[in-house]
């Protein structure tokens, strides 16, 4: 664990920079997190970002790609248009979420 | 006369109906387990047939010799789970009522969930190794195959037996040294993951040996499409690789009849509490194997920690008790690695896997995160104990279901 310095303010993160509380979390903490992925964020960035909110809110963990894609109508292609390399692990950085529980 | 029904005849569903015939009182509890087919596949024998060392008469058995006496065994596809009332409806429309649902109805592979992958040079030059039909059919493929890339994808994550995609690259390169066409055989890894494996220190082991038989590794690999014509594997960020031969591990989901019932996640694996494996949503439901979308590793020595604890739960539910909260996610899994050699390794949801000795903390014989021959003949030995103890719900000896970390070294 340790801190970080987001839009101003001192948060706390893991050692792969998730944030540990998502309620620390601001839109200026994701724009943030975003840009240094090299991501401005657009509307359709925001509609993933607030449907993995959600998600975290309603079930205790973020949602998979496969989730996000069929709760948002976003395409697979668009995602990885939108956060690319990873876009479930991407997503939830920047939501201020924890990273997605791949699976062992 | 009260009755409990176990969805599935596999390893979960089996040892289950085992376990729980001897624990309930027979003049009280009916026991019935359901599944579709009377073919019990021994999965962990699956990655053999490929490279000729199994055969299909030595991983598959009848189901019912395995199902105990005072237990039924109904053989019919499932519809729809009923939870609401209770029930579940089988194919033909007949309704099985329980008082108690174990849902123990595995994974699946689903190819068609990557485009192109059923198309062109599906089961010619494209084959899955996790069913019999497609493990035979790679068999006759990896004879015939003299020179060329052979590539290995695993199209999305979680998969059963993770440790499988490495097996079977870590065997096909002793395959090709003893067919001695290795030298004109490029092995390729494409894997969804950031490295080997899921876990920092066997990733780093698994990692090592792969680079050490030259086997190439294309990391955080997303297949997105199949090109059957041209050969070539697409991913999402739109790298692409060549292929002569696709070895795919398509993406795994849970059983149709839990999807067609609304009890799944996105991958129709039932929403199950990690530590009791009671279903999230339905009191008188417990879900065990592959069947849960638990992080623990799918894969039978899991079912069969997991085993212990939902016994102990099912009669604490049938008591009106509280559930033990016991299960710790461990698995245990033989990794073969060619040559006569394999890895053992031992973890569970919050230890990964460490080096030591096992099942005797600072004896063994069975070495942990290091190649031996011990373990190699332990892999092979597993087979016997898989038909003869674990399908009976006997316990292993030495083996416990909660994850020790006596005889292992940090």
């Amino acid at each position: 664990m340790s801190t970080m310095l987001l839009a101003g303010s001192p948060i706390e993160v893991d050692a792969e920079g998730f944030l540990l509380n998502p309620d620390q979390w601001t839109p200026e903490i994701a724009a943030e997190i975003a840009a240094g992925s090299g991501i401005t964020l657009s509307e359709k960035h925001w509609q993933v970002i607030d449907f993995c909110r959600r998600t975290n809110a309603d079930k205790g963990a973020p949602p998979t790609v496969r989730g996000i894609t069929k709760g948002t109508g976003i395409s697979t292609k668009e995602m990885y248009q939108l956060f690319p390399k990873g876009p479930g692990i991407l997503a939830s950085r920047i939501a201020g979420l924890s990273k997605p529980k791949g699976c062992i | 006369m009260k009755k409990l029904l176990i969805l599935g005849g596999g390893t979960a569903g089996t040892m289950m109906a085992s376990k729980l015939r001897r624990a309930l009182d027979p003049d009280q509890w009916a026991i019935t387990v359901v599944d579709q087919d009377d073919r019990h596949v021994y999965q962990p024998g699956l990655l053999f047939i490929p490279f000729g060392i199994y055969r299909a008469r030595d991983v598959v058995k009848p189901r019912r010799r395995f199902i105990p006496n005072g237990v039924e065994l109904v053989l019919s596809g499932i519809d729809v789970i009923d939870p609401d009332t209770s029930s579940v409806r089988l194919s033909d429309g007949s309704r099985l009522p329980y008082d108690l649902l174990i849902v123990a109805t595995g994974s699946r592979i689903v190819p068609a969930e990557t485009e192109g992958l059923t198309g062109p040079g599906w089961r010619k030059n494209i084959f899955d190794f996790y069913t019999l039909e497609g493990a035979q059919q790679l068999f006759y493929a990896l004879e015939r195959f003299e020179q060329g890339r052979l590539v290995l994808n695993v199209a999305e994550m979680p998969i059963k037996c993770p440790v499988a995609p490495l097996e079977f690259l870590f065997l096909a390169d002793w395959f090709f040294h003893q067919k001695g066409n290795r030298d004109r055989v490029e092995l390729v890894y494409a894997t969804p993951l950031d490295g080997a494996f899921t876990k920092p220190r066997a990733s780093a082991l698994l990692g090592g040996l792969l680079a050490e038989k030259n086997v190439l590794v294309e990391t955080e690999f997303n297949a997105s499409e199949i090109d059957g014509d041209g050969r070539i594997l697409k991913s999402w960020d739109g790298r692409e690789v060549r292929y002569d031969l696709l070895v795919s591990i398509p993406t795994n989901m849970g059983s149709e009849a839990v999807e067609r019932s609304g009890m799944g996640d996105d991958l129709a694996f039932v929403p199950t509490e990690r530590e009791t494996l009671r279903s999230k949503e339905h009191k008188n439901v417990f879900v065990l194997g592959d069947a849960t979308d638990l992080p623990s590793s799918k894969a039978g020595s899991v079912a069969h920690f997991q085993g212990d604890v939902l016994e102990k739960n099912v009669l604490r539910a049938i008591d009106g008790r509280k559930l033990c909260e016991d299960f710790d996610g461990h698995a245990n899994c033989f990794i073969e690695t060619g040559f006569g050699k394999a890895v053992l390794i031992d973890f569970n949801y919050d230890t990964e896997p460490l080096p030591g000795r096992f099942p005797l903390p600072g004896i063994g014989p069975l070495s942990l995160l290091g190649e031996s021959e011990a373990n190699h003949w332990g892999k092979m030995a597993f087979r016997s104990v898989y038909w003869n103890q674990l399908l009976a719900g006997r316990e292993i000896p030495f083996v416990d279901s909660k994850m020790s970390l006596l005889g292992k070294w940090s």
